[in-house]
């Protein structure tokens, strides 16, 4: 028999976060993968959107050993295996700074910024970070 | 007298680095760190803005914040000179005062 808390599964509801930030010159791109593990500990129908400087957050390559600080970008190709796989990239954001998808971790759609807002459009929450 | 300016926002996110160069002195040393490395990297949209002003500035980037950031340091501006904390402390050292563009 289910306990309880299995019983309702509850409502399902769609959550975008935008993630605008390179990581580890401040706190958000982690902060934003500690809430989108949480959400996907809840069954939500969860998408990563990565624009401007958030485009870093992917990038292949990073090693934290000189500043100390833990590289949590492993993390991106653990998310799959928590049924998180919509995963947007903004082109427009990645040629502003000279990459390309080769240069990212993880497989994600790239797409242009209206087309990410057609999605934007589509969402019950939309967290930004 | 030398100054060291450091700059450690993303021109992409804000105008640090430009404000930092319309107010620096000609022979000043502008040390990009955290968020900010993202502007060395060649074939970005701001980088003009840095090989532009290689006469009047001599430009570093911290390489640890490059590194963490996944940025390959053969993809730096030519001119641009990575160094190491060691060469941080050097550059404060060696320069009379410093102002941080936060």
């Amino acid at each position: 028999m289910a306990e309880p808390w299995e019983e309702d599964e509850g409502p399902v509801k769609k959550f975008m976060f935008v993630n605008r930030k390179a990581p580890y010159g401040t706190i958000y791109a982690l902060e934003s993968l500690e809430v989108v593990l949480i959400s996907a500990a809840f069954d939500q129908d969860v998408s990563l959107v990565f624009v401007d400087d958030g485009v870093y957050q992917l990038k292949k390559g990073q090693t934290t050993d000189g500043i100390g600080m833990k590289n949590f970008s492993p993390t991106y190709r653990a998310l799959e295996g928590y049924d998180i796989e919509k995963l947007y990239v903004s082109k427009e954001s990645l040629e502003e700074r000279g990459l390309s998808e080769d240069d990212l971790l993880v497989d994600v759609q790239v797409m242009s910024k209206s087309e990410i807002a057609d999605l934007m459009d589509d969402q019950d929450v939309v967290l930004s970070f | 007298m030398t100054m060291l300016h450091t700059v450690n926002k993303s021109p992409f996110e804000r105008n640090a680095l430009d404000s930092c160069m319309s107010m620096a002195n000609k022979g000043s040393k502008i040390l990009l760190i955290e968020d900010a490395v993202v502007g060395a990297v060649d074939k970005n949209t701001h980088a003009e803005k840095i090989k532009g002003a290689m006469s009047d500035y001599t430009f570093y980037v911290l390489g640890p914040d490059l590194q963490a950031r996944g940025i390959d340091e053969g993809n730096v501006i030519d001119g641009v000179n990575v160094v190491d904390y060691a060469g941080y402390v050097d550059l404060v050292a060696e320069t009379d005062n410093v102002q941080s563009w936060l």
